[in-house]
């Protein structure tokens, strides 16, 4: 059990800049993965955990080099070897199960063209022992009709049955080590627990060791035996999985951890303050300096070495880790959100709103209706009030996206009425719209590199709206200007930089900052945190609700993330194939009784927490059209009771606590059911 | 999917309608028919008369446009005035001589520039990708009157190997103009082939980069087999559009070539209809070039809709 498989030993790998210095990702990287074992390897965008993952397959991306160390598989430099030598242990001894399926998959081949050069390549099986073995793979990853799926194109499949046909093409070389580049990023929060659990089996009834790396301590969490913690291209900590995230020595670890919402905890969790040092720019001295709040001037001039805790079975990097040492209680903390206002002013009112994705027919066309029986939102009804923060939560294809788009004026609607403020019906044509009701809905998307023109400077991004809507000009406009960055918490000096030059945090305050430009009443937020890494996510929250706090501002809020939605939000409304599942004051939605929906999203739900495992009460189908009649999660409902579900609409049913589910059972039923 | 194939013919044929009211209008609306464009200084009384009796220009337009159109859809363009021969005996051997000339030039040209264009991709910023590189980047940049000039003054007039122009009727028989068409297709095929190289280049090199590439590698896929397996087929479909519009712009006549080395082609017959004002052949050859187009990329348009799977079952789907 303890022979070792892959020895990283002194690695550093890193580029040539422009100015001709060697600028280094990895910093003499070690870390032993042994047979069996399953090493999470997790930090955020930029740590080098990829470059390290990669590098364990003997494979450097193009324009980086090793620049000393060794990655000794079987005691042999896989650094060393000839392409010829790789292609005989990639696939066969070491395999990979790539972050993106859906880009990783060849497009123009069948699925089960590539399973079968897999096996062509590393195994010895004639035709038609391959297409037993084909099946049996398909069959092993549970995708459905195996048989079929051997002759369909990666096109075909959805997100979650694309990652699966990646795990048995690696699996289909029977690999000593599975290599995992964030395998479930990007997939619905139901899917990703599946795939896991997935993953989880594999790994137990094959004996394969695995490295998972991913930004998502949660996910680390449910697999990994031991975890590294990669900062700036450095480990900071490793050590056993349920150390490492009950009781973190790191004060990165530890920040982190803390920076993590949680479904248990009501607040908001607690942000780091800065971003961690690109490549190149990193001083002598800790590289974490600048963010720990432990640091004394000793940190600023001596880098630490990564010393091994002979008690704790835990290496650290840092000088000051006795002082973390039983502090643990504190992870479980979080910042208390004032309550919003106890007026209740309803400022939107959505009635009965349908918005249908269906191409007109040229007759509807020139009568200008939409003919759409099933459309792909329907019969949605919430009233926002004034200040408070409204959730919209579900997954891909919920609607959610399209209910916000529709609010904002860019979707028109098939049915209902959207009202805005003193039941004033708000047109679905952006073009209808008066200036004032343009300037008083703003929106934030959820990436602030496509919403940003990388070519208008900071000032020139936040002076658009100001000019539009005010007509500000001159001085005045630049002292708005400044205003708004001191706001977002940016310093008068980001006026003349270019969205390029800074971080995906900055990035996203500046996108606020233009939001909050227009002064607006209500402000429609589109998974505006999904980009971003953990730490800068708390501070995006916490910014939002501070400004929301100070100006009395409303927040739609779109999300897949239950745990972000649980920090932000006042109030939660799930969604499942366009149709309104569940509604009510969010402490009362994650609590039973539950729409089973809401049930099933709860339980998917992956905390960094190696003893809360996930509950997965219902298969992952993929639905690409709500049904016909009857609830919309009759398809997928672990606790659906008979004919009832298929053919009637449920009725809204309001529980003691104040949310209203619509579910054929009994209310009470469903809380003595979920117990 | 044969009833997409079926609408994309119509669209086709309407588009081919468009232009031949177009070109129709446009004598129409110009000062003068093809009489008087045609007569000049004679344009007056017995001359104009027999002329435009002989034409048929006294019936109203929109009975001329459609027996003009009736008798093109039979295939019959009518009458040249200055060569007083039928339309067809005309452009007869200039097509045949058109297509040989593109012919050759595709069938070198393009697979030329397919194997540079995976070459450079695949050495990119090394030896074989500068040199081929410098060379396509540089025979892109020379205009074609030069390119084809120099070809004559080295090859023709210093070397003697080849002859400089094309001196034979237009209704040579193709060996005899074999010998003659090197020089021309070495002219065509220098342009044609760098800028199609360079797109190939590029294709490659997105697709080297893809995501599914960089897997087949970690996969263990050898690299021979991951090129021509992963890499290539992705790679050539988006190159698909780009050959199917060279070829119909080397069918239509590559105009100052065809001068240059005085070659009886369609690209020289639209110069000299032109400026003898035969109205008649102008209208007939627009009519054809816009066919060639029309039917070349409704070609490939349906070939990258049956090498796409993606396109293909997006397609079914509707």
């Amino acid at each position: 059990m303890n022979e070792i498989i892959e020895s990283v030993k002194n690695l550093s790998i890193g580029f040539n800049s422009q100015k001709g210095k060697q600028i280094s990702i990895l910093r003499n990287v070690s870390t032993d993965i042994k047979k069996g074992e399953t090493v999470g390897i997790v930090g955020e965008s930029g740590s080098g955990k990829s470059t390290l993952a990669l590098a364990m397959m003997g494979y450097i991306k193009q324009g980086l080099f090793p620049l000393n160390g060794e990655c000794l598989f079987k005691s042999e430099d896989l650094l060393k070897m000839s392409s010829r030598q790789l292609e005989k242990i990639r696939g066969r001894k070491i395999a990979m199960i790539p972050q993106n399926a859906g880009q990783a998959l060849t497009p123009n081949l069948k699925i089960g063209y590539q399973i079968d050069e897999a096996l062509r390549l590393h195994t010895d099986l004639n035709k038609l022992e391959r297409d037993k073995k084909i099946s049996e793979l398909l069959n092993k990853v549970r995708l459905p009709s195996p048989e079929t799926m051997a002759f369909r194109y990666p096109h075909e499949l959805s997100g979650g049955q694309q990652q699966r046909v990646a795990v048995a093409m690696a699996l289909a070389g029977k690999p000593d080590l599975l290599l995992l580049d964030e395998p479930t990023t990007g997939l619905d929060v139901t899917t990703q627990a599946h795939v896991l659990e997935l993953l989880r089996i594999i790994a137990k009834d094959t004996g394969t060791s695995m490295i998972y790396v991913s930004h998502d301590l949660g996910a680390i969490a449910q697999v990994s035996d031991r975890i590294v913690v990669m900062y700036a291209g450095e480990i900071v900590l490793e050590g056993p999985a349920r150390k490492i995230l009950k009781e973190p020595i790191h004060p990165y670890t530890y920040g982190l951890l803390k920076s993590i919402p949680k479904l248990s905890l009501a607040g908001l969790p607690a942000s780091m303050p800065g971003s961690q040092p690109q490549p190149g720019s990193i001083k002598e001295g800790c590289s974490f300096y600048d963010r720990c709040n432990l640091a004394t001037d000793h940190c600023e001039k001596n880098s630490p070495d990564l010393k091994y805790i002979k008690e704790l079975d835990t290496s650290v990097r840092c000088f000051n880790h006795k002082e973390l040492i039983n502090q643990n209680n504190n992870l479980q903390t979080s910042i208390t959100k004032k309550s919003s206002n106890s007026e209740v002013i309803e400022v939107l009112k959505l009635k009965d709103v349908s918005i249908s994705y269906a191409k007109q027919k040229f007759f509807d066309q020139l009568l200008n209706k939409i003919s759409d029986q099933n459309p792909t939102v329907k019969d949605i009804n919430i009233n926002i009030k004034k200040g408070e923060t409204i959730a919209l939560v579900g997954e891909s294809g919920s609607g959610k996206s399209t209910i916000l788009k529709s609010i904002a004026g860019l979707l028109k609607t098939k049915d209902g009425q959207i009202k805005f403020e003193n039941n004033r019906i708000l047109s679905s044509d952006l073009k209808m719209r008066n200036p004032n009701d343009l300037r008083a809905i703003q929106l934030i998307f959820q990436n602030p590199d496509e919403s940003l023109n990388p070519n208008h400077t900071v000032e020139q991004i936040l002076s658009q709206p100001l000019k539009l809507y005010f007509n500000l000009s001159g001085e005045e406009l630049k002292k708005n200007i400044i205003d708004l960055l001191k706001k977002v918490r940016l310093g008068e000096f980001y006026m003349s930089r270019y969205p390029r030059q800074l971080s995906g945090g900055e990035k996203q305050r500046v996108a606020v900052a233009r939001a909050f430009a227009a002064k607006p009443d209500i402000i429609l937020c589109d998974e505006v945190t999904s980009a971003l890494d953990v730490s800068v996510q708390a501070a995006v929250l916490n910014l939002l609700q501070q400004l929301k706090e100070d100006l009395g501002t409303t927040y739609v809020f779109v999300s897949h993330d239950l745990a972000v939605v649980r920090a932000i939000s006042d109030r939660v409304a799930v969604l499942y194939q366009g149709r309104l599942c569940e509604i009510g004051p969010s402490q009362n939605v994650y609590k039973f009784p539950s729409h089973p929906y809401t049930e099933v999203l709860l339980g998917a739900v992956l905390e960094p927490d190696p003893d809360i495992k996930p509950k997965l009460v219902a298969e992952d189908i993929v639905e690409e059209k709500p049904p016909e009649k009857g609830c919309s999660f009759q398809g997928r409902c672990p606790r659906k009771i008979g004919d009832i579900c298929n053919s009637e609409v449920p009725p809204w049913q309001i529980g003691e606590n104040g949310n209203a589910i619509r579910c054929h059972i009994n209310i009470d039923e469903l809380a003595s059911l979920q117990q | 999917m044969l009833l997409l194939i079926l609408k994309r013919i119509g669209l086709g044929l309407i588009t081919l309608f468009i232009v031949s009211l177009i070109t129709f209008v446009g004598v129409e609306v110009l000062p003068g028919d093809a009489c008087t464009t045609y007569l000049e200084r004679e344009a007056y009384g017995a001359a104009l008369d027999a002329c435009i009796k002989r034409l048929g220009l006294d019936v109203p337009a929109y009975e001329r446009y459609l027996d003009w159109a009736l008798n093109v859809v039979r295939g019959d363009f009518g009458y040249s005035l200055s060569g007083e021969m039928p339309i067809n005996e005309v452009l007869g051997p200039r097509v045949k001589n058109s297509l040989v000339l593109a012919s050759v030039s595709i069938l070198i040209g393009i697979p030329l520039a397919i194997v540079l264009g995976i070459i450079t991709a695949l050495w990119r910023d090394k030896l074989p990708d500068i040199m081929i590189s410098t060379v396509t980047i540089f025979s892109m940049t020379i205009p074609e009157f030069i390119s084809a000039t120099l070809l004559i003054l080295i090859v023709a007039i210093w070397l003697g190997w080849l002859p400089g122009i094309v001196i034979l009727p237009s209704d040579a028989t193709f060996f005899e103009l074999l010998s003659n068409i090197i020089l021309p297709v070495v002219a065509i095929s220098m342009i044609m082939t760098a800028h199609m190289a360079r797109m190939v280049r590029s294709s490659v090199i997105q697709v080297m980069s893809s995501d599914y590439v960089q897997m087949a590698i970690l996969k263990g896929v050898p690299y021979w087999k991951m090129v021509f397996r992963h890499v290539l087929p992705n790679a050539l479909l988006p190159a698909i559009n780009v050959v199917a519009l060279t070829i119909a712009w080397l069918l239509g006549g590559v105009v100052v070539t065809e001068v240059v080395f005085n070659y009886p082609g369609l690209g020289r017959l639209v110069i000299e209809s032109i400026s003898n004002r035969d109205l008649p052949v102008v209208q007939a050859l627009a009519i054809i070039l816009a066919s060639i187009y029309v039917g070349i990329n409704l070609i490939a348009d349906l070939m990258t809709l049956m090498l796409n799977p993606r396109l293909k079952s997006l397609q079914i789907r509707k």
